[in-house]
């Protein structure tokens, strides 16, 4: 159970959000500029809110009144940006063993495994990012984030660099995540579509506000 | 054709020794330093960046008289350095390495702190998302990926040190076998009758020595880039 309940002054933008969600997968839905990202940032710990509470399964990681900020590194919510970030320096093998090796792991070939396979990039462990193809380079994302065992997931647009055909290529395997992985996943996007195929509970914001909370029929284009 | 006394080879060991201690030891100093100037804001910021930048400024003869009246005998940390731990800059190599290290240090972290200002920070902070501690980040991406700039730093320092004269003679006098290395060599040379062949031949080695490191740095940093950006 995901608590979020925050203020954060951006420049010419306020953000005041305050939602709470349960269930596999979040959407956090609007148009660009409506506060999305800097919102999961909050949730990650990259950014401080001005004010207000964050709480993961009764865990405080914000609580500005109490002066409580858990750090990032010590939040284990792993985060799948917009602009991917592999790291260049490292083969893909050790971009995906990074999380694990951080978080002190036990070596668990089987999860490798399995999340090598469930995104198809097996074949890819002794390559280095820059020769990877934008497909290529969004799974290894996923899988570098899985593999650091999180408790959520954030996902920021991941379809979003991605023209139509690479987000047929990316979209199953979303879909196999969600309902293979067993992690709950808070994801960003400003496409209807995809959030109906994806998210089981919607968060619409609009310029920094959550404006509707609920099913898939809070899209805009739902039939009444 | 070159064949060299038994003077010179000790000044030029002298040398290589001096440079390659005073690099060694200001390395890591410079880094951390780099890594402040680079991606730390705190209070007195521009008065650490004009301190370590005042050798490069300075006239090298003030530089050897402050390490003088600071590391000498009588100075203040040079006697407590003595008393306590004894160690000795006054007139010894290890001083020279110590004017060295610190007549290089601008050259030094300049190339570091540059180097680490380019690593993006959004990978730093993909780090911290993925469970790495700050000092973690650093030594996992940073560094490596600011590692051209570290070597580059260093055959700077390196050759800087190589050449140091003022400071040097100023600080710890021109000892041979102790604290003659090349550059003093050849400046005594030149001043003694006959010693033009003596002082030249010191000239090739110390212009071979400034290629070499010219070479290993370029060698150096296409491994590197290599290494950031290979398959």
């Amino acid at each position: 159970m995901l608590q979020v309940d925050v203020s954060k002054r951006l420049g010419e933008v306020v953000i005041e959000a305050s939602f709470a969600s349960e269930g596999r997968v979040t959407g956090l839905f609007g148009a660009s500029g409506a506060g999305k990202t800097s919102l999961i940032n909050m949730i990650a710990g990259l950014l401080r809110p001005d004010r207000g509470r964050i709480s993961i399964d009764g865990e405080t990681l914000d609580d500005t009144a109490a002066l409580v900020h858990v750090p990032v590194h010590r939040r284990r919510i792993g985060y799948v940006f917009q602009d991917l970030r592999l790291f260049p320096h490292l083969d893909v093998r050790a971009n995906l063993d990074y999380g694990r090796r951080r978080n002190r792991l036990a070596d668990d070939a089987v999860q490798r495994k399995r999340v090598t396979d469930l995104l198809d990039i097996g074949h890819l462990l002794d390559r280095r990012p820059g020769r990877l193809s934008g497909g290529e380079r969004q799974r290894v994302a996923l899988g570098r984030a899985l593999l650091s065992q999180p408790r959520l997931l954030l996902l920021d647009e991941p379809l979003g660099s991605l023209d139509e055909e690479r987000k047929d290529e990316i979209l199953p395997y979303l879909v196999r995540l969600r309902d293979e992985a067993g992690i709950p996943m808070v994801y960003v996007s400003h496409d209807a579509s995809e959030m109906r195929q994806l998210a089981s509970r919607i968060v619409m914001l609009q310029r920094g506000r959550v404006t509707a909370l609920g099913g898939a029929e809070v899209l805009p284009g739902t039939p009444l | 054709m070159l064949e060299l006394s038994p003077t010179e080879w000790t000044a030029i060991l002298l040398s290589l020794r001096v440079a390659t201690v005073a690099t060694v030891v200001t390395t890591p100093l410079g880094i951390a330093v780099a890594w402040l100037l680079a991606r730390r804001e705190f209070w007195g910021k521009a008065l650490v960046d004009a301190l370590v930048h005042l050798p490069l400024v300075l006239p090298p003869v003030v530089t050897g008289y402050l390490l003088l009246l600071t590391f000498g005998r009588r100075g203040p940390a040079g006697a407590w350095l003595a008393d306590h731990l004894g160690i000795v800059f006054a007139f010894r190599w290890t001083g020279a390495a110590l004017a060295c290290g610190i007549m290089a240090f601008p050259l030094l972290v300049r190339p570091i702190r540059l180097s680490i200002e380019a690593v993006d920070r959004r990978l730093e902070q993909a780090a911290g998302t993925l469970g790495a501690a700050p000092w973690q980040v650093f030594l996992t991406v940073t560094l490596p990926l600011a590692l051209p700039g570290v070597l580059a730093g260093m055959v700077l320092g390196f050759a800087k040190a190589i050449g140091e004269f003022g400071a040097t003679i100023t600080f710890v006098s021109n000892i041979p076998g102790e604290t003659q290395t090349i550059s003093s060599a050849i400046y005594s040379l030149i001043q003694t009758p006959e010693g033009d062949s003596a002082a030249l031949r010191l000239v090739v080695v110390s212009i071979l020595i400034s290629m070499a490191a010219l070479i290993a740095s370029e060698w150096f940093a296409r491994r590197a880039l290599l290494r950031l950006h290979g398959n």
